[in-house]
């Protein structure tokens, strides 16, 4: 219980240290959003007036507290380019980045997991070495770059699924995971490699173990050892990895959706971005900032489950 | 009751554009089929509000097109014609325009237009006492309707351009914030929207006009210009406008490649209030460095229109194609006049160029290799759209830097007016006594023939002063699959779907 709570304050303070950090951020760099929304027409007084509904003319501490106590209510303001709640906005986009990630975490898990626990168990065959290569491979290119080599390959040449022709989940929620499985395959393969990688070597390293050499002598097989020993104490750091690679893939998501042209939450952060539409910007930060503490906090759970020495 | 001349124009549109007329909008067949779609691609989503009135992104201005109507709105010719209204007349010295509002113009809520709703409308621009919302609107003095099909709209000073403006949106009087509801007369009306995902339309049935042939419209939102041509070619997008030559020159035969001109002049517009570009001769011997032909052959394969001035051709009555002869790539020369004006050895500025226009940004590379001829250093300095519009546009703080203008409505001074010495647009800091006199002028003339002649004036002296460096119209290709057609050039920058159908 004191666990928790400790945890949950921390996640309040981080959280306020990320929105000032995301305010102080839009004071400094350059650009207006009054201005982003006027466009070449527009004048100092209607710029005046615009700042003023906008409530850009008022100090930044004003304006950070004022989004702050709101914020704290639930109310996340309204989005200067689309005349809606910031809050809805987002919540539309949730559902398909949640969903690309989710789907990438399964893939990246079903690809890696087996491959590896393979490739150690044949550890010094060919098989290995040919996986080992693969790996590298798939490693060294980074997910914009899979993204396109995907859609090239099995949209333009093979024609499993259109380019560019994303389907909304509300309009036909199987095309929609249809066509989301190649993106998801681009964000995973290179987080796969790297677990491969890591449950790889740290399936070796056990094999090195005392442990091991004595459950063989006491006359185990080998099949047994390597299943229900060795593999339970090397999954520990993988799991640990499992954790930060989902919160880095919402960073994943957000390239990827660029690349397959996903109207998700990074399209949206990326256009808010370049229009200064702050409270967007704010919105999904703060949501992205929450997924990233959540995630890190379900890791030191599921830690503790597996291995009950850890002391939180 | 005149107020473009419909013969040149439709003629210099006719010679510039009558091959891809007739190849993109051939033979026309009415399809009635009810679930008829059309996916079109858009470069960016309607992220500036969806209000007809304030709305100023180019590309939120040609969706809307469809949706909104004014009083009057412009032709593919370039031509007003009668919209919600059914007749105008302007008197002798342009002071009052009086317009008859034409009988049964339903808006997609379903109620009838009234001069209620007109003259709402016009007051919502007019702004309430204080600054106008529409620019332009500041020179109305009232709007009266006398009767139930009349509206007179009375003007401070007399105006014989003004008919233009009234291509303003006429909205219902109890919706006039249009940014969430959009309710319009136009033959398409607004469904729904997904932020950076579409928009979608679908044709009104109570149109009062000629009534669009396919039902529903989708506009996909491309923000990656990577992916265009695999949108296309994947088939998720029907029809997609400006793409570049190579992006162009990708697509199979599924497509058929229509060509016209973005209707806008892109020069390097030199900032005249910061050494050395307050010289005559410094900004001259720019133009003479300029190899405009290696540009166009550089940035588009050789397409795009010169221009030589701040008008671009699709303007017929206005546009004076011999000023593209003003100067002529002359390196000696270039560097006569850079010695006269006290720099032999050459000098160094900078170029600001928003990355997102990639024409524009390989041109200022072009630029910059031709300046080096004659001992002049160009810092190319890529900014973010955003910082562009703060810094260089509203700041005036910049050099130098490439863009192209283009403009608002369909009247020389929308295009000419920016260059008057205390004009709120003149990001230029253009200031030349004899071209505000001359266009004060030509905005105080009657006679339309006067009025041309002071605006060609402007434009000569605009090029003989070298006041930017004048390069071209950028070419409009626009790829449409081969199962549709009807695609129109419009002289502004607007598309019409209504006019699109499938063969």
């Amino acid at each position: 219980m004191k666990y928790v709570l400790k945890k949950l304050l921390s996640c309040i303070i981080t959280l306020f240290i990320v929105s000032f950090l995301v305010f102080a951020a839009f004071a400094l760099i350059p650009g207006d959003p009054a201005l982003s929304k006027l466009g070449t027409n527009a004048t100092q007084a209607a710029l005046d007036a615009m700042r003023h509904k906008m409530g850009l003319d008022r100090p930044f501490l004003v304006r950070y507290f004022t989004w702050l106590f709101d914020a704290v209510r639930g109310n996340f303001g309204n989005s200067y380019s689309y005349s809606m709640p910031v809050a809805s906005l987002i919540l539309d986009k949730i559902p398909i980045t949640l969903t690309l990630m989710v789907y990438s975490m399964i893939l990246m898990v079903v690809i890696s997991v087996p491959a590896g626990v393979y490739a150690s168990y044949k550890e010094d065959t060919p098989v290995d070495r040919v996986i080992q290569i693969a790996n590298q491979i798939v490693m060294a290119i980074p997910p914009f770059f899979s993204g396109i080599l995907i859609t090239l390959f099995f949209g333009i040449v093979l024609k499993l699924f259109t380019p560019g022709g994303f389907v909304s989940l509300n309009a036909n929620p199987l095309k929609f995971l249809g066509f989301m499985f190649f993106p998801a395959l681009a964000v995973a393969l290179p987080k796969s490699a790297m677990v491969f990688n890591l449950l790889y070597t740290s399936l070796n390293g056990e094999k090195k173990k005392d442990y091991v050499r004595t459950a063989y002598s006491r006359g185990n097989r080998s099949k047994t050892v390597f299943f229900s020993h060795m593999l339970k104490n090397a999954s520990i750091p993988t799991i640990t990895f499992l954790g930060m690679a989902f919160a880095d893939m919402i960073a994943g998501s957000i390239i990827i959706e660029q690349v397959f042209g996903i109207p998700g939450l990074g399209r949206i952060l990326l256009t808010s971005i370049q229009n200064r539409d702050y409270p967007v910007v704010t919105g999904i930060i703060m949501l992205i900032a929450v997924t990233v503490i959540i995630s890190n906090m379900i890791v030191d759970i599921i830690y503790k489950i597996v291995d009950p020495r850890v002391d939180a | 009751m005149r107020i473009f001349s419909k013969k040149t124009l439709a003629l210099i549109l006719a010679s510039s554009m009558a091959v891809t007329l007739c190849s993109c909008a051939g033979n026309k067949a009415k399809s009635d089929n009810t679930d008829s779609l059309i996916t079109i691609g858009i470069p960016q989503d309607l992220d500036d509000g969806l209000d007809p009135h304030t709305a100023e992104g180019a590309g939120t201005r040609e969706v809307l097109f469809n949706i909104f109507e004014g009083l009057v709105k412009p032709d593919s010719n370039g031509d007003l014609k009668c919209a919600v209204a059914s007749d105008y007349n302007i008197n002798e010295d342009g002071t009052v325009y009086t317009f008859t509002l034409r009988d049964n113009v339903k808006f997609h809520d379903g109620s009838t237009v009234t001069v209620e709703d007109v003259k709402a409308s016009l007051e919502k621009c007019m702004g309430n006492g204080d600054e106008p919302l529409v620019a332009s609107f500041g020179e109305v003095l009232k709007v009266e309707t006398p009767d139930d099909k009349t509206v007179e709209v009375y003007l401070k000073e007399p105006d014989t351009d003004f008919l233009a403006n009234m291509t303003v949106a006429i909205l219902p009087k109890d919706h006039l914030d249009a940014s969430t509801e959009l309710i319009g007369t136009g033959p398409y009306k607004f469904v729904s929207r997904s932020p950076q995902e579409n928009i979608i339309l679908e044709s009104f049935d109570d149109y009062w006009g000629e009534k669009a042939n396919i039902k529903k419209v989708v506009l996909k939102v491309v923000a990656d210009a990577d992916t265009i041509v695999m949108n296309l070619e994947g088939g998720s997008v029907d029809l997609m406008a400006r793409l570049s030559t190579s992006q162009a020159s990708q697509l199979s035969d599924k497509f058929e490649v229509c060509e016209g001109t973005m209707n806008l002049v892109q020069a390097l517009y030199l900032n005249n209030a910061v050494e050395p570009f307050n010289k005559k001769e410094v900004r001259q011997a720019l133009c003479y460095a300029t190899d405009i032909k290696e540009i166009m052959d550089f940035v588009s394969d050789g397409k795009g229109t010169e221009t030589g001035s701040s008008m671009f051709p699709a303007f017929g009555k206005y546009y004076m194609e011999e000023l593209n002869d003003t100067y002529n790539t002359d390196l000696d020369k270039a560097k006569e006049l850079l010695s006269e004006a006290g720099y032999p050895d050459g000098f160094e500025f900078s170029i600001t160029v928003p990355g997102n226009y990639k024409q524009h940004v390989d041109t200022a590379q072009v630029i910059k290799e031709q300046y080096k001829k004659i001992g002049v250093n160009v810092n190319i300095n890529l900014v973010e759209w955003d910082t562009w519009l703060n810094d260089v546009y509203m700041g005036r703080e910049f050099e130098a830097t490439v863009i192209g203008v283009d403009a608002s409505q369909l009247t020389a001074s929308s295009m000419l007016q920016r260059f008057v010495s205390d004009s709120g647009k003149n990001f230029i800091n253009y200031n030349n006594p004899e071209y505000d006199e001359t266009y004060q002028k030509a905005a105080a003339s009657v006679k339309d023939d006067e009025k041309t002649e002071y605006y060609k004036q402007c434009e000569r002296i605009l090029s003989e002063d070298a006041a930017n460096v004048y390069i071209q119209d950028l070419p409009n290709l626009v790829a449409v699959n081969k199962k549709f057609g009807g695609y129109e050039f419009y002289p502004l920058y607007v598309m019409d779907f209504s006019k699109l159908y499938i063969k």
